[in-house]
């Protein structure tokens, strides 16, 4: 019996020596999550101040169809006809062009802070999505709506 | 009461010192587990996990990632099999990566992951995987999640040896666990000792969507087993464990159990190499086949190959040679130094070392003891670092935690030891549950393992988990190894039969991950960039439905004009260009699956009506508040009906004159 215990004793012993293996994991860096968010996204920063200029910019207005075309089509049309979201007839008139531009470029801060944007997601219930539109291009829309609303 | 259970507690101890193996279980499986096991895997609400577990799938033929240490399950990623949840080889696009010299194969058999290296270490760039059955290597990009090539392998019967990788991805290996017969291939089985090769490829890897295999090295009938690179110093050789030197070719059970030892075979790749550029390799006819997918057409390419590179180490010297291995060898790993190699004899009752150095040493003063069919065996003692007395019953394989300690697991006796490879003194070991198979160390094969945690995947889980009727869940185990003694945290169920793993920091691959496909750079022949663009066009009877998708809505979603005999073609494009928002597509009677349309994806579905009525079709993804509306009709009419094609969504879809009248 007494070779017994000192068996136990001694893998107590060897037991107790046993690395903490929970200090060791506080130590390393932490995986920075912030890493992924950073990836190049185009949308995100809160765009405060456009200048707008007239007579309206030909090259702007092309580039701005072009993205309509391509990626707001689907759910807007070009006369005051709601589709998916609401149609873009007299937007200029009705919107500051920083609201339309961080309602394409922004839309989860307009959605959350913005009252105008929370009252037309209401209506649609269908979030604006995000289409990886630049703030440039953005613009480029803005320059597009308002030919549409007729202005030179 | 209390004595008993101190003698009981004594016996375990002295079975584990003096016996070498782990003779007694707890009869309560909980114990195992230490009070701070669920805190240390518990990876709380909305935080990320430390490392990404690529785990592959066995006979599931696919590839899954988890996350550690929650051994949460995250991703299936099919590879060499048909995956109807996605519409891989369902969809146009994806059927050319499952095609081979035998065509269009659904299934087959992952058993290795290699993650791609640079300089030793993870670089977080792809996953290997290996086609046990049907011979291929598979490449996932680790950017998107996606197997992104896939090359067959010929002159191989059962890819097992597969698909290791050397220190900067320069190859990936392939050696085949059957040999077979090459040239003459109709003659008798039992002609094996004559007329069976052991074919060993080295697959160019560095560069993505070009996998070549550069040379074959045309070996005598054995079975290959498992392979790693050399590193470090060791970088330019490749060691690959073989097993049957007996050269049975039935009941190998038994026959291919006599010798006391088979061998590890010890490849110098660079001087391969030299012979490659000296001309010496023979151009030989095969047939196999080499497929890409495209991240910007979305669409995989199939190519067949009519010839490899084959070099006769008979006729090329100083190449291969055999060390002499105890007994039916499977795991052959290289410590992170390069210096030692660890063979694990399943039916081995110590594990040898290899010395890099001695090997060395002994080729160039040509220790032989004698020769297998022409290549010189290297004399067992003047290679041996030495041996591992009594480590357990049935070691399978090792890992490396980057301390001078290595993992080997026990099939037999069910556990992991831990030992010391300078003094091969073994340190602890620890019961798994049951019967494990591979382990995983994070970075285990690099020259920096990441180290802290073990991953053993087991072969059977019994009274682990509920019962769900004879078959049963599979399972891993996850050990804490930061300290001295090795802890078990975690159990968790796993997809298909998990074989080797690779586990890396999610670090590494998650900061690349992408998010959508830009649709700018969509290529694929059959996008339709705007709803503008989306249209029917027929040619003969294939009608070719170019269709956009977005919350939430098909354009278009109402098509009239398709005819009985028509094969139509849906090609889907997804206009969104937000994260996790992809969008799905059936339709109703289709002998094939879904597809799933990420981002800025174009995908096909090919779909043959079978009768005459009109077809619901829907988004299968829940995209929105809104997605039980996206949903559409295709009118089938008769084959000689005079139905023009019509389509549209809203006020564009078709209208029927007699109704606008009423």
């Amino acid at each position: 019996m007494k070779r017994l215990s000192l068996l136990i004793f001694s893998a107590l012993l060897f037991g107790i020596s046993c690395g903490d293996g929970a200090a060791e994991r506080k130590k390393e860096q932490p995986f920075d999550l912030a890493k992924v968010e950073q990836q190049p996204e185009v949308h995100g920063t809160e765009i405060k101040d456009v200048t707008l200029t007239n007579p309206l910019d030909k090259a702007m207005i092309t580039s701005g169809k072009g993205i309509f075309d391509l990626k707001c089509a689907a759910c807007h049309k070009l006369t005051d006809e709601k589709l998916v979201g609401p149609g873009w007839k007299g937007v200029t008139k009705k919107r500051q062009p920083v609201w339309i531009m961080n309602m394409i470029t922004n839309v989860d801060m307009m959605l959350e802070k913005d009252p105008e944007a929370q009252k037309l997601l209401e209506q649609c219930l269908v979030r604006m999505p995000n289409q990886n539109i630049t703030e440039k291009e953005a613009r480029d829309i803005v320059e597009f709506m308002r030919q549409n609303d007729g202005e030179k | 009461m209390k004595n008993q259970i101190l003698n009981f507690i004594a016996i375990c101890l002295l079975g584990a010192v003096g016996f070498g193996t782990q003779s007694c279980k707890p009869k309560d499986a909980g114990s195992a587990v230490s009070g701070d096991a669920a805190a240390k895997v518990y990876v709380a609400p909305g935080k990320k996990d430390e490392f990404y577990n690529i785990v592959s799938g066995g006979f599931n033929g696919q590839m899954s990632v988890y996350g550690l240490p929650s051994g949460r399950l995250f991703r299936i990623v099919p590879v060499f099999s048909v995956f109807p949840e996605n519409g891989y080889g369902y969809s146009e696009e994806t059927k050319p990566m499952l095609n081979t010299s035998h065509g269009f194969v659904p299934w087959d058999d992952l058993h290795h992951i290699a993650l791609s290296q640079t300089k030793g270490e993870h670089d977080g760039r792809w996953a290997f995987g290996n086609a046990n059955n049907t011979p291929r290597i598979g490449r996932v990009d680790m950017k998107t999640f996606r197997t992104t090539e896939i090359i067959e392998i010929p002159n191989s019967g059962g890819n097992h040896s597969s698909p290791f990788i050397t220190e900067n991805s320069e190859y990936v290996v392939a050696s085949s666990r059957f040999s077979v017969p090459v040239g003459e291939t109709d003659v008798p089985i039992s002609s094996f000792k004559k007329n069976f090769k052991g074919y060993i490829s080295f697959i160019k890897a560095d560069k993505e969507g070009e996998m070549d295999i550069a040379f074959q090295l045309k070996m005598p009938g054995v079975s290959f087993d498992l392979a790693r690179a050399g590193k470090g110093k060791s970088h330019g050789w490749f060691f690959f464990s073989c097993y049957n030197t007996e050269q049975a070719n039935t009941l190998l059970e038994v026959n291919a159990s006599q010798k006391d030892k088979d061998f590890i075979l010890a490849v110098n790749w660079k001087k391969a190499e030299e012979y490659l550029k000296q001309g010496k390799a023979q151009k030989v006819k095969a047939r196999y086949a080499h497929n890409v997918y495209s991240e910007k057409t979305h669409t995989a390419t199939s190519t067949i190959k009519e010839d490899v590179m084959v070099i006769d180490p008979k006729e090329c010297p100083d190449i291969v040679y055999f060390m002499p291995c105890p007994k039916s060898p499977h795991g052959c790993d290289t410590d992170p130094t390069g210096e030692y190699i660890v063979g694990s004899g399943k039916l081995a009752a110590v594990i040898p070392v290899f010395s890099f150095t001695k090997i060395q040493k002994a080729i160039a003063e040509k220790t032989f003891d004698g020769d297998f069919d022409g290549i010189p065996i290297l004399k067992y003692d003047a290679v041996l670092h030495g041996e591992v007395q009594k480590p357990g019953l049935g070691p399978l394989h090792t890992e490396f935690d980057g301390k001078g300690s290595a993992y080997t697991s026990f099939f037999v006796s069910s556990e992991i030891v831990k030992w010391d490879i300078a003094s091969l003194k073994v340190l602890d070991r620890a019961p798994t549950y049951y019967s494990v198979g591979h382990l995983c160390v994070p970075g285990g094969p690099t020259t920096k393992p990441h180290g802290k945690y073990a991953i053993a995947y087991n072969k059977i889980t019994k009274d682990r988990y509920l019962p769900t009727g004879p078959e049963l869940t599979q399972s891993a185990q996850l050990y804490d190894i930061s300290g001295d003694k090795m802890k078990l945290l975690l159990d968790f169920p796993t997809v298909g039969e998990p074989h080797y793993a690779e586990a890396i920091p999610a670090s590494l691959i998650a900061p690349n991950s992408v998010k959508i496909y830009k649709i700018e750079e969509n290529t694929n022949p059959f996008v339709t960039k705007g709803e503008g663009q989306s249209r029917i066009e027929r040619k003969g009877n294939q009608v070719h439905v170019y269709m956009t998708s977005i919350r939430s809505h098909f354009t278009p979603d109402n098509i009239e004009g398709v005819k009985l005999g028509d094969e139509v073609y849906f090609h889907i494009t997804n206009l969104e260009q937000d994260w996790d928002v992809p969008h799905g597509f059936a339709v109703r009677g289709a002998t094939n699956a879904e597809i799933l349309i990420m981002p800025g994806e174009t995908q096909t579905l090919k779909w043959k009506p079978d009768a005459v009525g009109v077809v619901p079709m829907y988004c299968t993804d829940f995209c929105s508040a809104l997605h039980q509306e996206m949903q559409g009709y295709v009118r089938v009419s008769p084959a000689n009906s005079n139905i023009p094609l019509k389509w549209g969504t809203g006020d564009k879809a078709p209208k029927d004159a007699s109704i606008g009248l009423k």
